[in-house]
């Protein structure tokens, strides 16, 4: 029997396994940020074990909340800075070089095929994206990835997706991933990893493979994955080149990862997308998704572009192409924050952010702030926000608000339209 | 190990996110006791008051997939921190399930036909008694009583007997 992609990644990691079932692997990296880390730090001072288990595979940020709002995520941020200062840890970002973590940390190259990741955030399944295995875990889970450098899993079990056909021109990897956490519901992937196959995946950019991982956990996925091949490689070349002799090399050694044509899956999907139409959720869970043809006229009162999602370069591309040489409507207010200050200063060389301010976007620094109603965004009781981030539960974005979630092309027309609106009769 | 029975708390709804238990605004404290008034705050369930329905409530009994969501280990310390150590459901999200046992506490999975049965026996005087070493709980109200077997992982009963992830891995790892 065959192994999948995660299989060969826990058999490289194993420290043991305590018991049946039970898998204690061994961390490539641990990923940390001022909100779910400060508590673990505290605690490892309490227990006179304020100690990293290696300084260099250890990578911190402030994004949640940044700059900071008040004294609480002050001190967070504070915590944090000391701690990483006192550890020497070097790949520690602060304002000035913060962006959302599972933004900027692949944009580093942290995240190779077949490592193994944890974080104290539940969309760290973005990573899968370069073929690892990336999963968000708890601040216990976190404290001892610190201290140890390990963590524990059961045995993983694999839903694969194969995405065929093509694409019809206004749908986007964040289509495809609403669509199939309709398909499995928000506990139909619990306890296994995502695997995406097919085609469709195979074409995607690096940017869209992260789109469709990060919202693996909405379906309950542990992690989602994509088989790292030629796409992998030309994107993480700056940070491999002294590893292999070439894109041509690197794309043959990542094979070793893929998964086998016999391994065993919990359940295959099949889904052909060339009639896939724009998609938006329509209430309180990420399952409950529908076509925006299918839906009732829905005014809007905010539009946020940005987030771990769909902050990335081509998102604002996309959402700019649409923009361009319009207004958003008058009974709206609009947001866009470039997920980190590279694709930020991208987005100022190509005009991007000129495109975002001619049509009346406010422009904010990189920060996940709004997507959970921290800051900087944060929607008043009754109120509706068209937003390309991964969560809709009821008061995620401020108590009482409504989120409707979509892509960026969907969200830059319902700005203009000033109601959810279609985004292929903008691109005509 | 920490205490494990007690006055049922029932949330008779499926998919609770973790944001329902500890929105994320509260997630600047630092301590855990701060999430203690916030806790359910934001769930969506008619007839619940989480001003008065957590008071002296040791065990939670809920539907499927309770602690989706964020990763947030604050949602099971929102629950300790009231006295709650104890989650029964017909399942758990990943994380939330193994934050609670990472923190030695007990998330307990059963058939619907056990929820169900225990959510008939809902008064406000409710109580549920665990035994941890016969995996078995009891039910006991004035409409009647429920026994119920569980099973656990031995990984996830060792770490409820370490008192969590922390203490166990720390002397093997």
């Amino acid at each position: 029997m065959g192994k999948t992609i995660t299989e060969k990644i826990f058999d490289a990691h194993r420290v043991n396994e305590p018991f049946a079932g039970t898998h204690v692997l061994k961390l490539d990296a641990v990923f940390c940020h001022e909100i779910t880390t400060p508590i673990a730090i505290n605690d490892l001072v309490k227990r006179d074990k304020d100690r990293v288990f290696d300084a260099k595979r250890i990578k911190a940020v402030i994004d949640h909340v940044t700059p900071a709002k008040d004294s609480k995520t002050a001190e967070q941020g504070k915590i944090m800075r000391e701690w990483a200062h006192r550890h020497n840890i070097k790949d520690f970002f602060d304002i000035g070089q913060n962006g959302v973590c599972h933004a900027l940390f692949p944009e580093k190259g942290f995240v190779r095929p077949g490592d193994t990741v944890i974080m104290g955030d539940s969309h760290t399944c973005t990573h899968g994206a370069f073929g690892a295995f990336a999963a968000g875990v708890g601040t216990t889970d976190l404290e001892v990835g610190i201290l140890k450098g390990v963590c524990a899993f059961r045995k993983p079990r694999t839903i694969r997706v194969d995405v065929t056909g093509k694409l019809q021109r206004g749908v986007y990897a964040k289509d495809v991933i609403l669509r199939i956490i309709k398909e499995l519901t928000v506990k139909g992937a619990t306890d296994c990893v995502l695997e995406f196959q097919g085609p469709v995946i195979s074409a995607f950019s690096m940017g869209s493979r992260m789109t469709l991982c990060n919202m693996a956990i909405e379906a309950g996925g542990t992690c989602g994955v994509c088989m790292p091949d030629k796409i992998t490689a030309q994107y993480l070349w700056p940070f491999i080149k002294g590893k292999y002799k070439s894109v041509a090399e690197a794309t043959r050694k990542f094979k070793v990862w893929h998964s086998d044509p016999d391994a065993e899956y919990e359940k295959v999907i099949q889904m052909d997308i060339s009639k896939l139409t724009p998609q938006v959720t329509v209430d309180y869970k990420p399952d409950q998704v529908k076509s925006v043809t299918e839906i009732k006229s829905t005014p809007v009162d905010q539009i946020y572009i940005g987030s771990c999602t769909n902050g990335r370069i081509e998102d604002l591309r996309i959402a700019a192409r649409i923009l361009k040489g319009k207004k958003i409507a008058k009974t709206v207010r609009a947001i866009v924050s470039p997920a980190t200050p590279t694709i930020f200063q991208a987005a100022l060389k190509e005009g991007l952010i000129d495109v975002f301010m001619k049509a009346g976007f406010c422009v904010i620094n990189p920060t996940c702030g709004a997507c959970l109603g921290m800051s900087n965004g944060v929607l008043a009781a009754g109120e509706v926000c068209a937003s390309t981030t991964n969560r809709n539960f009821a008061g995620r974005m401020g108590k009482g608000g409504m989120v409707h979630l979509m892509s960026p092309a969907t969200a830059a027309a319902s700005a203009i339209a000033g109601k959810i609106a279609d985004p292929r009769k903008y691109l005509k | 190990m920490k205490n494990f029975s007690g006055k049922v708390l029932f949330l008779d709804r499926s998919d609770i996110n973790t944001d329902e238990i500890i929105p994320a605004k509260y997630l600047t404290e630092i301590t855990k006791e701060a999430l203690k008034p916030h806790t359910l705050e934001d769930l969506e369930l008619t007839g619940f008051n989480p001003g008065t329905d957590l008071t002296d409530k040791a065990v939670v009994v809920t539907r499927a997939n309770f602690g989706c969501g964020s990763s947030r280990e604050h949602a099971p310390w929102a629950l300790e921190v009231n006295g709650i150590h104890v989650v029964i459901a017909e399942s758990f999200a990943r994380i939330f399930r193994q934050n609670m046992f990472n923190g030695g506490m007990l998330a307990i999975e059963l058939p619907k036909e056990d929820i169900d049965a225990l959510l008939a026996l809902k008064t406000a005087d409710t109580q549920i008694t665990v035994s941890f070493e016969k995996r078995k709980i009891r039910c006991d109200s004035s409409l009647g009583v429920r026994e119920c077997a569980f099973t656990l992982s031995e990984f996830d009963a060792e770490l409820v007997k370490a008192g969590g992830w922390l203490e166990y891995a720390d002397t093997r790892y």
